[in-house]
């Protein structure tokens, strides 16, 4: 066994399967490739590998179902890959324990990116002190903002969302995720609030409230702290 | 509109048809010493005929059953019984169940024949449609294809002698061309959602600059050589709408300035909330439009002249149809002094300051 990250694409059409594989044994992954959902869950059961990529349109299994029956015992990162582009299929991908979600057409870019991010949250567990995003550093023992030096004033609220999102680097995470760990299960229903807090802790962070660069906003999903794209 | 409705609640026709012949049936019993019972026997005739118009075969024949049972019963001596003394009564008994019949299977033969004249035309007007469609279609996917067939042929040659600089210009081209593809798949799928009634708008809270620039970023090559101008009202509220479908539509809307007007001509976006209605302005100093095409503009599959690039012409009819569903409205005008202006008007929901408090000290100490 070498000591490559693994990761197995669940996809049945063979020119994504092709173009995945070359894409991802160049940047030093090793790859598997499964074809049906019956044998993706073969192979990940009998090699459980880092990260998985699946489609939802599979041709024997409807993808959400393949997703729930894999998180039942799977708890490395699962990437949704699909060409269903509606809110609603990526909210309940992310609430069925995807990691992330990918729309097809993509940019290899991107998915490079993701697959970065996906594994760095399942694998590194370790405790972090201090967050750092160019001129932006949370300090988490201090429970101190600094950009470019400055200390930033911030309500606890803010704190607390601020932190949230950028422990989560890179990830999506949905308004009700957010609003259910911060304010708690009775107010998972209330994203308007959300969208105000969000814009006064853009005001405060970001150098162009306008175009975001930290806070990026999934429109009918949720937010994502910044990704690096390396184009 | 009530033909079509009661053609579409076979049980309502029913219920109405006995309701109505009940009514004038009492109307005519109250009456019954002034006019005689046979001229009864015309206005329920007349009744029956009357809902002959507008409903279907058997309803109408449950009304003609009812009211020659009710005028042999209560009108017909001797009263409340259903024998028929006279042999001039039994004629007219028969003769007006025989009439009313023929009124029933007349008027469905008639509204048989319109429904298929309809159908026919209807027919005629969706083929006319899809040839346009299809016409524009095969040129609008053969354009990108072609593109991508010429420079995979060329890349895959590896005896030619293209440079380096050349061969990623090709590979730049074959990704243009397949974004725009993808482009045209949600044009289409769009289309559908409008044509087929499935289009529910989902509304949710949103801020406007993110409604704004979401489409702007995604153009961002296609504006470069643009000037963009981008006024919103400040301290605008929080809005709901259907981001989504406000965002195509806007993106739509954008691509087309970008496809229309010149390098170096200026865009102009605007935002304001007056009257409980987003408006949305989106303005350039380009050609802007004659007569003619201010007036057609909105309509499917109509392409404007000035295009150099082609397009299905399903851009702004998909724009309007996200307005519509939103209950706003769409407008296009000549800027002045010149250039194209669109108004979309939106009436939107916005949030109010007090809920909002009573959240922000509901807050997890955590």
């Amino acid at each position: 066994m070498d000591s490559k990250t693994n990761i197995l694409i669940i996809d049945d059409e063979v020119q994504i399967r092709k173009l995945l594989e070359i894409t991802l044994n160049s940047n030093d992954y090793h790859t598997l490739l499964a074809s049906t959902a019956r044998e993706g869950i073969t192979m990940a059961v009998v090699h459980p590998p880092d990260l998985i990529v699946l489609d939802l349109g599979l041709p024997d299994e409807d993808g959400q179902i393949v997703l729930q029956k894999l998180r039942e015992w799977y708890l490395g990162a699962i990437l949704i890959l699909s060409v269903r582009s509606s809110e609603e299929d990526i909210v309940k991908a992310l609430d069925n324990g995807a990691n992330d979600y990918l729309t097809k057409p993509f940019r290899t870019g991107e998915l490079l990116a993701r697959i970065r991010t996906a594994l760095r949250q399942t694998q590194n567990v370790t405790q972090v002190q201090k967050l750092e995003f160019d001129n932006l550093v949370i300090d988490l023992t201090s429970r101190t903002v600094t950009l470019d030096n400055e200390p930033l004033k911030l309500t606890a609220t803010e704190y607390s969302l601020l932190t949230l999102l950028a422990k989560n680097d890179g990830r999506v995470l949905t308004h009700q995720y957010i609003l259910r760990s911060i304010w708690g299960p009775g107010y998972t229903q209330q994203s308007q609030y959300l969208r105000v807090f969000v814009g006064q802790l853009r005001k405060k962070i970001e150098p162009n409230p306008n175009n975001p660069k930290f806070i990026l906003t999934e429109s009918g999903i949720g937010y994502r702290f910044c990704t690096k794209i390396d184009d | 509109m009530n033909i079509k409705y009661f053609n579409q609640n076979p049980r309502n026709q029913f219920v109405i048809s006995i309701f109505v012949t009940i009514i004038v049936s009492v109307a005519c019993y109250s009456l019954s010493n002034l006019i005689g019972y046979r001229s009864v026997a015309l206005l329920l005739m007349a009744t029956v005929s009357f809902l002959a118009i507008f409903f279907t075969l058997y309803p109408v024949l449950a009304a003609a059953t009812l009211s020659a049972l009710i005028w042999d019963y209560f009108f017909i001596p001797p009263h409340f019984t259903f024998h028929v003394q006279n042999s001039e009564d039994v004629l007219m008994l028969m003769m007006y169940f025989i009439i009313a019949l023929i009124n029933g299977v007349l008027t469905s033969k008639v509204r048989g024949m319109e429904k298929l004249e309809l159908l026919k035309e209807e027919r005629q007007n969706t083929i006319k449609l899809y040839k346009t469609l299809f016409d524009s279609l095969s040129h609008e996917l053969r354009t990108p294809i072609a593109t991508i067939v010429g420079a995979s042929d060329n890349l895959l040659h590896k005896n030619s002698n293209i440079t380096e600089t050349d061969k990623s210009k090709l590979v730049d081209e074959i990704s243009i061309a397949a974004f725009r593809l993808n482009r045209l798949i949600d044009n289409l799928l769009n289309m559908q959602r409008l044509e087929s009634g499935m289009l529910k708008i989902k509304p949710d809270w949103c801020e406007i600059s993110e409604l704004i620039n979401k489409p702007i970023s995604s153009l961002k090559e296609e504006l470069s050589s643009h000037n963009l101008q981008i006024e919103i009202q400040e301290n605008f509220p929080i809005i709901n709408l259907d981001f989504g479908l406000i965002e195509q539509a806007l993106f739509n809307l954008i691509h087309n300035e970008t496809l229309y007007t010149s390098a170096n001509s200026t865009i102009k976006i605007t935002a304001n909330y007056i009257n409980d209605k987003l408006i949305i302005t989106i303005s350039d100093n380009g050609k802007g439009f004659s007569e003619e095409e201010l007036k057609s503009l909105f309509s499917k599959f109509y392409r404007s002249s000035a295009k150099t690039t082609g397009g299905t012409g399903l851009g702004l009819s998909i724009v309007k149809g996200f307005v519509e569903a939103h209950g706003g409205k769409v407008k296009v005008e000549n800027n002045i002094p010149h250039g194209a202006k669109f108004t979309l008007e939106i009436p939107v929901e916005v949030l109010k300051l007090d809920d909002y408090n009573e959240f922000s000290s509901a807050v997890l100490n955590n």
